[in-house]
């Protein structure tokens, strides 16, 4: 008997996103404050006549934040005190070594008795093998990584997961958990049932669990700590720039929690309040998050686009120090060059300070 | 099989056709779901016709009540725009140009002035043809698919600019019935991050701004042929006056409040969108909806005050710019884009 998941109906949040849309009924609508310079709650205002008036619009105190500016370069930041300098980054058309001895890897080829690299990265050197890594490239899946991904399709005994690589990530039906934690082998009402559990679009968390020979990653959900992602943020930042750690489940102090998946994909949610082990992963919360996590939320993700931009590695105390380096400011200006300049600054010079 | 097998000698044809037909049908069908699926898969990402996100349910809901409580995703209320960088004169082979980022939406805008013979219903007046060019933003805009966000972006430019008095058409006019100067507007959409049309509309007004049109002089011989003769000074020109240029605002209706400039993901949750565009004295020139979902005529008037209020600050803004960058004249740092 196939079991259908409790808690998190796919129903329940369309009939959730339905509320908001029926427009055609006047009561259901609160009016929306005039008032933006600061952020009020919405309060019930009376109605009042339509006006088309010009001047009626112009006031000094309602008008919106535009703000634009002329493009400049972005002044690269001083790279002479990062740790790790001693690594060996490469252009295209950069010759690696005049040396014949080596065997030559991905990334480089031959030409006049010199290995000369053909792609962007890092010189990595394993013995008598040169390869360059790529810094901007597909994620390539490992046995053991923790990936963030969206279902794609829905096919017979599996999903196909999309993970910013070079084919469709698998996620066999026999690689995750029932809702309830049950523990069972899956029957033919449940391969009847799998947009039941997860549909086009639903994004999970997974880990990696093999690899095919033609590269594509099959992944399994395994855990209870995997599974169905609820309300959260989602940012796509390239796979390089997130640090293999040895997790990438944060619960972050400012509030919110963090998942920092390895193929780029990074979720950002509000802390659930209690640990609930029996849901099997599929439950999820639909009330309205408070605003105060979602404050946070915006922070986070404003300065998770920062430290990419200035392509600093991404991990948890990053994270951390950028946050705190962008309290003094609001929410939306971070992602102004100038305050994003000076909120990677600091954040690198607590980095450095803590290390050194 | 069976089919072919069964029937006698006349009916074997028939048996063996049933056979084959029903073979087909099976995998004929096959193929159909999987045609239909993607189909499906397909509408469920046609937005306005152009790239969008799919979101998980939870996250349109997020997305939703962060509108509700006027605080979105990367921190914005729901009439803040993103950071703009508005460049002119990028391509130099133009008669003007312009550049617009918002975002991640970027925008390049050249127009050429070429002389031309006035349209037959005003014969004392240029005017201005629209191209939009989509093909460079993803693979599924290329082709047919591009060509269409094109055209209905085209379309709506020109209903944009059909208001008598945005641009001044009469100072295109040299030799009334014989010639005029016709200005054709490429747009090119390098990147699409969310509000195409208000990237476009801002991209479009300042390349007008920047437009520099070679000052002629007509000069009439004997016969009564007439010589057109362009000046030899380059920078002997006349300029487009701007000021009643309107500014395309796009607000998206999302959840019960409507959002301006919204992203990629905004656009996902948002069924029915309205786009206004307003001069910078907040006249409003024009009035269009798109989107699936139906719009209640109560929040129409409000979207309306919104974006006469918004548009006028995006005009201020926009003009502030401009103004800005033609002060600093040639000791701006470029960043050209080569011919």
């Amino acid at each position: 008997m196939a079991a259908v998941p409790l808690g998190f109906h796919r129903s329940e949040a369309r009939e959730a996103l339905r509320c908001q849309e029926q427009t055609w009924l006047p009561s259901h609508r609160p009016c929306c404050p005039h008032s933006r310079w600061r952020r009020p709650r919405p309060q019930a205002r009376p109605r009042q006549q339509p006006t088309w008036r010009a001047e009626d619009a112009c006031d000094g105190a309602k008008m919106a934040a535009v703000t634009m500016r002329l493009p400049a370069a972005r002044a690269p930041l001083d790279s002479s005190a990062l740790r790790g300098g001693e690594k060996h980054l490469v252009a295209p058309g950069d010759t690696i070594t005049t040396d014949t001895g080596y065997m030559r890897g991905h990334g480089t080829y031959v030409e006049d008795d010199k290995l000369i690299a053909s792609v962007a990265g890092v010189v990595e050197r394993v013995n008598k093998l040169v390869c360059v890594r790529a810094l901007k490239a597909r994620y390539n899946g490992e046995i053991g990584d923790i990936v963030v991904g969206r279902i794609t399709e829905v096919q017979q005994k599996r999903w196909k997961v999309e993970t910013n690589s070079r084919l469709d990530s698998v996620l066999l039906l026999s690689s995750i958990n029932l809702p309830g934690g049950e523990l069972r082998r899956k029957s033919a009402e449940d391969e009847l049932a799998m947009r039941d559990y997860l549909q086009e679009g639903d994004l999970i968390s997974a880990e990696v669990q093999s690899i095919f020979s033609d590269g594509a990653v099959s992944l399994h959900t395994r855990s209870l700590k995997y599974g169905k992602l609820a309300q959260g943020v989602l940012v796509q930042v390239s796979p390089s720039l997130v640090k293999r750690q040895k997790t990438h489940f944060h619960d972050l102090p400012c509030g919110a929690s963090v998942i920092l998946g390895n193929n780029g994909f990074i979720w950002i949610y509000p802390t659930p309040e209690q640990k609930d082990d029996d849901a099997g992963g599929y439950t999820a919360n639909l009330e309205p998050v408070p605003l105060s996590d979602r404050e946070v939320i915006s922070r986070l993700r404003n300065c998770i686009m920062a430290l990419v931009t200035h392509k600093i590695m991404l991990f948890d105390t990053s994270i951390l120090y950028c946050y705190e380096a962008s309290l003094p400011h609001q929410i939306k200006d971070i992602l102004k060059p100038e305050v994003t300049e000076e909120i990677v600054l600091e954040a690198r010079q607590r980095l450095l300070d803590s290390e050194g | 099989m069976e089919g072919g097998q069964e029937g006698g000698q006349e009916g074997w044809m028939d048996g063996r056709r049933a056979g084959r037909r029903a073979g087909r049908m099976d995998g004929r069908q096959e193929g159909r779901k999987a045609g239909r699926k993607r189909a499906l898969r397909r509408c469920g990402r046609e937005a306005a016709g152009m790239a969008s996100v799919v979101l998980s349910e939870a996250e349109k809901l997020y997305i939703v009540h962060g509108v509700q409580e006027d605080l979105r995703v990367d921190g914005r209320g729901c009439e803040d725009y993103r950071c703009a960088e508005v460049e002119t004169d990028v391509v130099s082979n133009t008669s003007g140009s312009a550049r617009v980022k918002l975002g991640e939406t970027d925008i390049l805008v050249g127009i050429k002035a070429e002389m031309g013979t006035p349209k037959l219903e005003k014969p004392d007046e240029g005017y201005l043809e629209f191209f939009v060019d989509c093909s460079s933003n993803s693979p599924e805009l290329e082709g047919r698919g591009g060509e269409e966000l094109g055209t209905d972006i085209a379309n709506t430019l020109y209903r944009v600019f059909s208001c008598e008095n945005s641009v001044d058409l009469k100072s295109l006019c040299i030799n009334p019935k014989e010639h005029c100067w016709v200005l054709y507007v490429d747009v090119l959409l390098l990147e699409c991050g969310g509000n195409i049309f208000d990237a476009i509309s801002i991209a479009v007004k300042a390349a007008l701004f920047n437009t520099r049109i070679p000052k002629v002089r007509v000069l009439e011989d004997e016969e009564g042929t007439k010589e057109i003769e362009l000046s030899d000074d380059p920078y002997d020109c006349i300029r487009l006056s701007v000021d009643e240029v309107p500014c395309i605002v796009t607000l998206s209706k999302i959840g019960y409040r409507h959002v301006v400039d919204a992203t990629l993901q905004e656009e996902a949750c948002s069924l029915a969108s309205l786009l206004i565009s307003v001069t910078s004295k907040g006249a409003i020139t024009s009035m269009r909806k798109v989107g699936k979902g139906s719009l209640d005529p109560e929040s129409i008037f409000e979207m309306m005050e919104t974006g006469q209020r918004v548009g006028k600050s995006l005009h201020i803004a926009l003009q502030k710019i401009l103004d800005e960058e033609e002060n600093l004249g040639t000791s701006r740092p470029k960043t050209e884009i080569p011919s």
